[in-house]
């Protein structure tokens, strides 16, 4: 699926909730669910700046395509991680760079968060930018 | 204190004069429970406010025309206020800054010029970033060390330490009145005793202290006493540093400007008296004049009424809270107010703001700029309700049961 088609579907899971205590719960089961990241990963090198709650983020070129696995030490802020990887794990380099983040809004996930962790998602979002620019030179050289 | 009449403790009634605490969030009556970090306004104070930029906004200390004495009068009649709520000796002694920070930034920068290699300072391990950052900052201008005074797993200082730490080389003490992360009173008509065999000064934070019980800082015999109008009902960027005039002698002029000189030639600049020598321009009239109607408040109510009530909210809400399986209150000494810092086991402090939130009941999460706490108990912050007067157990009920939900959905 295309990073469009994904968002789509989120806001569609979205919108099947009445209130915001229901998506919340959903956050927190994606939260649960997203895989282990590799203890390895787990270090200050690889945490985001920005974030109040801990955030560790890895990512890997995969032919051509960019993984990215990550953890947090906060349940809800480990399933708006979860919410960001489904959408970006696994495309490739220039998607990512190019991609309109339409959902954030659409679901009213910034809104709803607090100040702090309202930066945090931006500073997450920047991050995976960041290293989809830098693969995406990686590919061209 | 101030001994004006006094009014019937009637939460009701009090309630209604804070119009914050009629609105509703995320669809709820708001619960306030963040007290620690601010307190809300009673109309009274907002008024105030508004009467003085509606009716004799004006330049104070320098004006000939009325407006400008009026002013004058009412900015001044606030410090007279603070003055007595404090127990200060002279008007001069108070001096208006921007809030505690502020404050205690006069203080370490004066001391940058009486400090020498060798001479030691110490700090609580219970103190706000506020405390610490500006007195590393004096270290490191002046050579000086900076030791930590530890404390015990209930939140409670160590005394024994302490006194091990004092000797001749001990120029200043700081510690806060009450801990804004665990809600500990210090002992510190003690450790000021204790200072002051070794010849140390000592700058107490009363940041959380002042709108919680009363405070006599000649009783106390503190050099220093600073502390915040807006965690006292009053308006945010005012609040006071306290200082003996002997000590405020002593320290040299934070800022340069307009107010604090008395005599400017380019040759030479002589300083104004205290209080004005540390009031370099304009200040903050209508927060001063603001400040002094939230003291008038305060009486009204009796500080005494206050800290009886709150430490009733207090204790029923650490009893209900204990209900809880699995939760851990930070700070369990007896001597303490009414701030309950706590963590559901297995659970992120800010996954339990955010669902508190939701359910309009607002609480503080993280490190509560108390990093050192939090690192002495191995967590990454804690949730905190910290209740004011204005607070009813009703509110505490919804709190318990609130978390009891966030419980049960994080787990």
């Amino acid at each position: 699926m295309t990073i469009a088609e994904i968002q789509e579907e989120i806001i569609d899971e979205f919108a099947f909730f009445e209130d915001w205590m229901q998506r919340y719960e959903h956050m927190i089961a994606l939260g649960k669910s997203l895989p282990l990241i590799d203890p390895q990963y787990k270090t200050d090198e690889f945490i985001i700046k920005g974030c109040q709650s801990k955030v560790w983020l890895h990512a890997e070129l995969q032919d051509g395509k960019v993984m990215l696995t990550a953890d947090s030490d906060a349940i809800i802020t480990k399933g708006i991680v979860a919410l960001l990887i489904r959408v970006f794990s696994g495309q490739s380099p220039e998607a990512i760079v190019n991609a309109d983040l339409a959902f954030v809004d659409e679901i009213g996930l910034k809104e709803h968060l607090s100040p702090t962790r309202a930066n945090g998602l931006v500073s997450m979002i920047k991050q995976i930018k960041l290293y989809a620019v830098a693969y995406q030179s990686q590919l061209k050289a | 204190m101030n001994q004006t009449a006094k009014i019937p403790f009637d939460v009701t009634a009090i309630r209604k004069e804070f119009p914050i605490l009629q609105r509703e969030v995320n669809g709820y009556p708001l619960v306030y429970f963040d007290n620690a970090a601010t307190s809300q306004k009673p109309q009274v104070v907002i008024d105030s406010i508004v009467d003085y930029y509606s009716n004799y906004n004006a330049n104070i200390h320098r004006g000939v025309h009325a407006l400008s004495q009026e002013a004058t009068d009412a900015y001044e009649a606030a410090r007279k206020k603070i003055q007595k709520f404090i127990g200060a000796e002279k008007q001069h002694e108070v001096i208006f800054t921007s809030g505690t920070t502020h404050s205690i930034n006069i203080v370490a920068n004066g001391f940058s010029h009486l400090l020498k290699s060798g001479d030691e300072i110490l700090v609580s391990a219970m103190e706000h970033h506020s405390n610490i950052v500006p007195w590393q900052m004096l270290c490191e201008r002046t050579g000086a060390s900076l030791k930590v005074i530890p404390m015990n797993e209930d939140g409670t200082l160590i005394m024994e330490d302490y006194q091990a730490l004092l000797n001749n080389n001990t120029k200043l003490v700081f510690v806060n009145h009450i801990s804004n992360a665990l809600g500990t009173i210090n002992p510190v008509k003690e450790i000021i005793a204790q200072a002051h065999e070794h010849g140390a000064a000592v700058l107490i934070d009363g940041a959380q202290s002042c709108a919680h019980q009363s405070v006599d800082v000649q009783e106390l015999d503190a050099d220093f006493y600073v502390s915040s109008a807006h965690k006292m009902c009053g308006p945010t960027g005012i609040g006071f540093l306290y200082g003996k005039e002997s000590w405020l002698n002593k320290l040299p002029p934070y800022q340069g400007g307009g107010e604090m000189i008395k005599e400017v030639t380019f040759e030479k600049t002589t300083y104004a008296e205290l209080p004005h020598k540390f009031e370099a321009g304009t200040p903050n009239v209508s927060g001063g004049i603001a400040f002094g109607i939230a003291i008038d408040y305060l009486n009204s109510i009796g500080l005494q009424a206050i800290a009886d009530y709150e430490n009733e909210l207090l204790e029923y809400g650490t009893e209900q809270l204990l209900t809880i399986p699995g939760l851990r209150i930070y700070g369990t000494t007896k001597a303490k107010t009414s701030v309950i810092s706590f963590n559901l086991e297995g659970v992120h402090p800010y996954d339990v703001g955010t669902i508190l939130d939701k359910l309009g009941i607002a609480v503080r999460t993280g490190h509560h700029c108390a990093q050192p706490i939090m690192d002495f108990y191995k967590i990454p912050g804690t949730v905190r309700a910290s209740f004011s007067f204005y607070n009813t157990t009703e509110e505490i009920d919804r709190l318990v049961a609130g978390v009891k939900r966030a419980q049960q959905m994080l787990i």
